[in-house]
């Protein structure tokens, strides 16, 4: 008995061990893709001849300049956060509802998000042409983003009860919501144009392709925010693993970690799919990865999925960028394509592990 | 603040009305948005300053050959700079509407041409490219051909009484009819061709009961062409028949199933004239 504790124990230093090595390689390939990402691309702008020359205080030309500084440069940080953001969303939830199974599209978060969006693509031109000349080609964004509040505002009401959160009231709850959502999208996908479908269609599969300054302003702090919250987590999700009684018990605040696990991964999330629309997978299959190599400590899952995320859509970008240029594929397919397979595979390969 | 509303309000403005298109007589690396922008560029014999086209550009088959910068309205903006266009000629509708606003900040003149689905705006969509083009003589030729089109297909239309109710069927999937409603190019081609939308009180495509099927009783079915491969014509009446409600028509009845390419039928460039001339002819037995 005892010599079992002893080996779980050191089982427990190893991963914790693992999971600190681990965060700093994929630092590095964070790096690395980072590089590798800003130097790529479709018009074969060379960046560190750009940034040499701007460095150096020579004359860009025009073309390079908005290449790498008002293409590249704010897609790359959209890119990393979107990924960052889904992915610390998803281990957030899967920890939460103690389910690895859980991610954000699972509560009708994503499709609270997905209505905003179908109803100011579709419903958008019905406003007044002051509200849409204001608000300019955000619309869609913003609304997004409204949409995934609601449902996310709408389902804790509906699970708190005398300030107590019931996680599996608000499972259930997410997934009749996410329904609901579904069905009224549906009814307002029915009054789209084609030409409406088809942007319907492209948002759904997801792009950094509209990545701007602009809207890295208005959404990226939002995840940065969350991202930098989410650590503070680590020990009460680590203990709601145990069951929130004993969670409760071992002095952590239950229902103080619920109320910021949902307020961070309905703000990361909503502001993802806000500026890139569906991107699927990242969110399930990077935390996912990171628990079966380094174990479930969410001191260091949290981190990792972060940095992970980040590096893994940056990946996907280059390739949906590069692989039918001048042409772009949605990035949505390539992580679906990619992330599919490869999670099907880990699955697989670690059937026996998880089968217990 | 305010000023940042007011410069996202004026932006936004002038990005929903059609800017009045400038000549660029020395563009010599256009890039084509839109299958029509690309067919008139052809029938002004400017091609030769083409250099890349986006997905719906299909026809002429030449035109195939260049770049494809992807579909018009998920463009990418790193991918269009990588052709180096000077100058973007496109049709209504080109996105996502931030793409357009860096390729205006990269300094590369992005023209937009208004659509017009009936004789007047064909007319001014094939004079406005020849125009931004720098070329507006070359309009000429296109337009008096496209004229003479409309003028005998105005002569072949009116004779025939009443006219004959045409429903078009976008698509056929699991039996469930998507058809064309009013405000649509089907819609448009079908009364230029001198018939009448089978389908009324419907807008844009939808997918129909089969009551309302029965009670449009369409006289002639009007589908579009996969490839120019596809001549599967009995295919297409079985695929038609598993529904009974179509099945039941009078189009089917009579056999009055026609079939033509997507882009020549509703892309409405400077070939619809004769198009629609085909259309009519299709209709009404070459009367």
């Amino acid at each position: 008995m005892v010599a079992l504790d002893a080996s779980q124990e050191r089982l427990a230093g190893d991963r914790r061990h693992l999971g600190r090595s681990l965060a700093f390689w994929l630092l590095a390939l964070l790096v690395a893709m980072a590089v590798l990402s800003l130097g790529h691309g479709a018009s074969g702008v060379s960046a560190p001849r750009v940034l040499v020359d701007w460095l150096t205080g020579h004359e860009i030309a025009q073309t390079d300049r908005v290449v790498l500084f008002d293409i590249r440069l704010p897609r790359l940080l959209t890119g990393m956060l979107v990924g960052a953001g889904l992915a610390v969303s998803g281990a957030i939830m899967q920890g939460l509802f103690r389910n690895p199974l859980a991610d954000p599209g699972l509560l009708g978060v994503s499709a609270g998000a997905s209505l905003g969006a179908i109803s100011a693509i579709v419903l958008g031109g019905l406003l007044p042409p002051t509200i849409i000349a204001v608000a300019g080609w955000h619309l869609v964004p913003l609304a997004a983003f409204a949409g995934s509040w609601l449902a996310m505002v709408t389902l804790y009401g509906i699970a708190t009860r005398q300030g107590r959160t019931s996680v599996a009231t608000m499972l259930l709850a997410g997934i009749a919501l996410a329904a609901m959502i579904g069905a009224v999208s549906g009814l307002i996908i029915y009054r789209a144009d084609d030409q409406q479908l088809r942007d319907l269609t492209f948002w759904g599969l997801g792009s950094l392709a509209g990545a701007s300054w602009v809207k890295l302003l208005a959404a990226g702090p939002v995840i940065a925010a969350a991202l930098l919250v989410s650590p503070f987590l680590a020990r009460g999700l680590n203990g709601l693993a145990l069951g929130e009684a004993s969670a409760a018990h071992v002095g952590i605040r239950v229902q103080r970690v619920k109320t910021t696990a949902i307020l961070i991964t309905a703000a990361a999330t909503g502001a993802s799919v806000a500026i890139s629309g569906g991107i699927g997978f990242v969110g399930i299959v990077v935390p996912h990865l990171l628990r079966l190599l380094a174990g479930p400590d969410h001191r260091w899952l949290l981190v990792n999925s972060a940095l992970l995320g980040a590096s893994v859509l940056l990946v996907a970008d280059m390739i949906s960028r590069t692989i039918i240029a001048p042409a772009e594929l949605p990035i949505g397919i390539i992580t679906a394509m990619i992330g599919g397979p490869f999670f099907m595979w880990v699955l697989l390969s670690n059937r026996r592990m998880l089968d217990g | 603040m305010i000023a940042r509303a007011v410069c996202a309000a004026t932006l936004a403005l002038s990005l929903t009305m059609p800017a009045q298109a400038d000549p660029h007589p020395d563009a010599e690396r256009v890039l084509a948005i839109g299958g029509s922008v690309t067919e008139i560029i052809y029938a002004l014999g400017q091609q030769g300053r083409l250099i890349a086209r986006d997905t719906t550009s299909s026809f002429p088959a030449e035109a195939q050959e260049l770049p494809d910068v992807g579909y018009m309205r998920a463009l990418s903006s790193e991918g269009v700079l990588s052709v180096k266009p000077d100058l973007i000629l496109s049709e209504e509708g080109a996105g996502p509407p931030e793409t357009v606003a860096i390729l205006k900040e990269a300094g590369i003149p992005f023209e937009t041409i208004p659509s017009g689905t009936d004789a007047e705006g064909l007319t001014a969509k094939i004079e406005a490219v020849a125009e931004v083009l720098g070329v507006p003589e070359a309009a000429d030729a296109p337009v008096e051909a496209l004229r003479a089109d409309l003028d005998s297909l105005a002569e072949a239309t009116g004779n025939e009484g009443q006219p004959k109710r045409v429903m078009f069927i976008l698509s056929l999937q699991g039996g469930r009819v998507m058809a064309s409603g009013q405000g649509t190019e089907a819609d448009a081609i079908i009364r230029l061709a001198g018939a009448e939308n089978a389908v009324q009180g419907v807008e844009g495509y939808k997918p129909l009961t089969d009551e309302a099927i029965t009670s449009a009783a369409p006289e002639v079915i009007l589908m579009m062409k996969r490839g120019p491969e596809d001549s599967g014509h009995a295919v297409a009446a079985e695929a038609l028949m598993t529904n009974p409600a179509i099945a039941a028509t009078p189009a089917i009845e009579s056999g009055s199933v026609i079939r033509m390419d997507g882009l020549y039928l509703l892309g409405f460039g400077p070939r619809t004239g004769q198009a629609a001339l085909d259309l009519h002819d299709a209709i009404y037995g070459g009367t």
